[in-house]
């Protein structure tokens, strides 16, 4: 599949947001560390919302006429992009409620309640984002419950390690940030290692023979009958090779996984907040490039007709 | 009704002229204006409905070339339709005719994801998927003679390699091929349950190659020496 830069960075940015938010939600009403000042909790949560936003926004420039794209909420029965549109909606409110409320000191019953509101929308609308692609049959690397899996889980890290930054300016206990961070990020890495181990041992799906019809012989493509690429080719056709998609893998965990964990020892150990800041970025790229591998090593059936013999 | 298309694989010669009648009807049909990206250019290409692809079955000498139309299936579990957000993509309870209302197509991609066939192509000038309309404006037509009620590439075709048909009627024309010829969906491990069928290549005597046989014997001979003084 042919990576888009503004999908990649819809999925990395709203995923962390919404992951932002929900533990934000959930660090506040369990008072997580003695519970973080008021501001820091309000700024965080306009903090998560403009990245869903601004997520949100970037989706729409890969569309070819988005001047449609207000139609895109009315197909949620069968649809999960246009569930995931829906629900990205249905959070607003819940989300400006829940913080208004904050900032206004008032109503805690209601507060309490539109905030668990937007957290449960928050994972609903991760866990359809990432339907969007694992409800492929025609992507076999897609077509997993390691997609809504890997999704969640990393969603959640990258927001919990914003959180825990805020947490360290906040000057409260981090340690309880700290060990929920190092959860996540165990869980989100063993989750994306399993993803990359499986998808090296896919087995056998559809091949040329299956596409053809023709399953008692070798088949091969003499002509695709295009001089040059088409639509297919230039959308299907993207090929990462092997040995660039594995320094890649190696590459986005460790920037993901591995130079933070050491970033936030010597952070933790020293109160250095640039350090901290440093291992947020680590993630962020980390993420950028997992994502850009998710799309990059998908590989679509419908490259059966323009050569290749399995899928 | 389970309107959809028959392609003999046994005598399609790859003329590619479906193609090109295709384009040419629905250039001007109803999903409008079918763009070519510089048609003249170092890199020609643009949005076509049908595509003939050419393949080569089994290895040599015991190999066969097949040429290859594919064009939109109509599938009966169509995902393309399912995976649609704006409702732009359809498919007609009447006829099982798969369509896109560009209107309301908003260019996100996604069906043509959803689509194993690669039967849906963007046209980057209007920003909405496009794709084969298994000629809607046509087949309906009264104005027409009824025998010119027919997809541009099945009326096209020179070696009528494409019949058309209704599905749901065990008696019409296709159905009744499809069942004397053994004809087969693509990729059926998929489950989308493509309208259209494909007839396999029929099996044929091999052609002989070695000559040898014919050099012995005085009828072998004289042959010989004919071939030597025809010039071909």
């Amino acid at each position: 599949m042919h990576p888009a830069f503004s999908v990649i960075f819809f999925t990395v940015l709203s995923g962390a947001g919404f992951g932002l938010f929900a533990l934000l939600y959930l660090a506040d009403l369990f008072k997580l560390g003695g519970g973080m000042p008021g501001a820091h909790v309000f700024w965080t949560g306009v903090l998560a919302i403009v990245m869903v936003g601004v997520g949100l926004l970037s989706s729409t420039l890969h569309l070819a006429n988005p001047k449609n794209a207000w139609r895109a909420f009315s197909r949620w029965r069968t649809s999960w992009l246009s569930r995931e549109g829906v629900l990205s909606l249905a959070f607003y409110p819940f989300a400006l409620i829940y913080l208004a409320l904050y900032w206004l000191d008032i109503w805690p019953v209601a507060r309490h309640l539109s905030g668990a509101l937007a957290t449960l929308i928050a994972w609903m609308t991760i866990f359809s984002t990432a339907m969007i692609y694992a409800s492929l049959k025609t992507i076999r690397q897609w077509n997993t419950p390691l997609v809504p899996a890997a999704y969640l889980s990393l969603g959640h890290f990258s927001g919990g390690m914003i959180l825990l930054v805020v947490a360290m300016m906040a000057k409260v206990d981090v340690m309880p940030y700290v060990l929920m961070s190092l959860f996540q990020l165990f869980v989100a890495a063993f989750v994306k290692m399993i993803y990359f181990y499986w998808i090296t041992r896919i087995g056998v799906g559809s091949t040329i023979n299956t596409a053809t019809g023709f399953t008692r012989a070798q088949v091969r493509l003499l002509d695709a009958g295009h001089t040059h690429g088409t639509f297919l080719t230039q959308e299907f056709g993207y090929q990462v090779p092997r040995m660039r998609a594995s320094g890649l893998k190696v590459i986005s965990m460790m920037l993901a996984f591995g130079l933070p964990v050491l970033l936030l020892g010597l952070a933790l150990k020293q109160a250095n907040l640039a350090l901290s800041m440093a291992a947020l970025l680590s993630v962020f790229a980390g993420l950028v490039a997992e994502r850009w591998l998710f799309f990059a090593e998908a590989r679509h059936v419908v490259n059966l007709f323009h050569g290749s013999q399995r899928c | 009704m389970r309107l959809g298309l028959v392609i003999d694989l046994d005598v399609c010669v790859g003329c590619h002229a479906c193609a090109v009648s295709c384009k040419q009807w629905n250039a001007s049909g109803t999903t409008g204006a079918l763009p070519d990206y510089q048609p003249y250019g170092a890199e020609p290409s643009g949005v076509w409905f049908n595509r003939i692809r050419h393949f080569e079955v089994g290895s040599y000498p015991n190999s066969k070339t097949v040429n290859f139309p594919m064009s939109c299936m109509h599938c009966e579990d169509a995902d393309c339709v399912t995976v649609c957000p704006t409702g732009a993509s359809y498919k007609r309870a009447e006829d099982g005719i798969v369509l896109i209302d560009q209107d309301k197509c908003m260019g996100c991609n996604y069906c043509s994801w959803a689509c194993p066939y690669g039967a849906r192509e963007l046209d980057r000038s209007t920003g909405t998927m496009k794709k084969c309309t298994l000629c809607v404006d046509r087949i309906y037509d009264q104005n027409i003679p009824v025998e010119d009620r027919q997809p541009a590439c099945v009326l096209t075709c020179p070696a009528h390699a494409r019949m058309f048909g209704d599905f749901d009627d065990p008696n019409s024309e296709v159905s009744k091929v499809v069942r004397e010829r053994e004809g087969y969906m693509l990729l059926p491990e998929l489950g989308y349950n493509p309208t259209n069928h494909y007839l396999p290549p029929r099996k044929h005597k091999p052609i002989p190659v070695e000559m040898s046989a014919d050099k012995t014997g005085l009828a072998g001979k004289l042959k010989q020496f004919v071939n030597r003084m025809v010039k071909r």
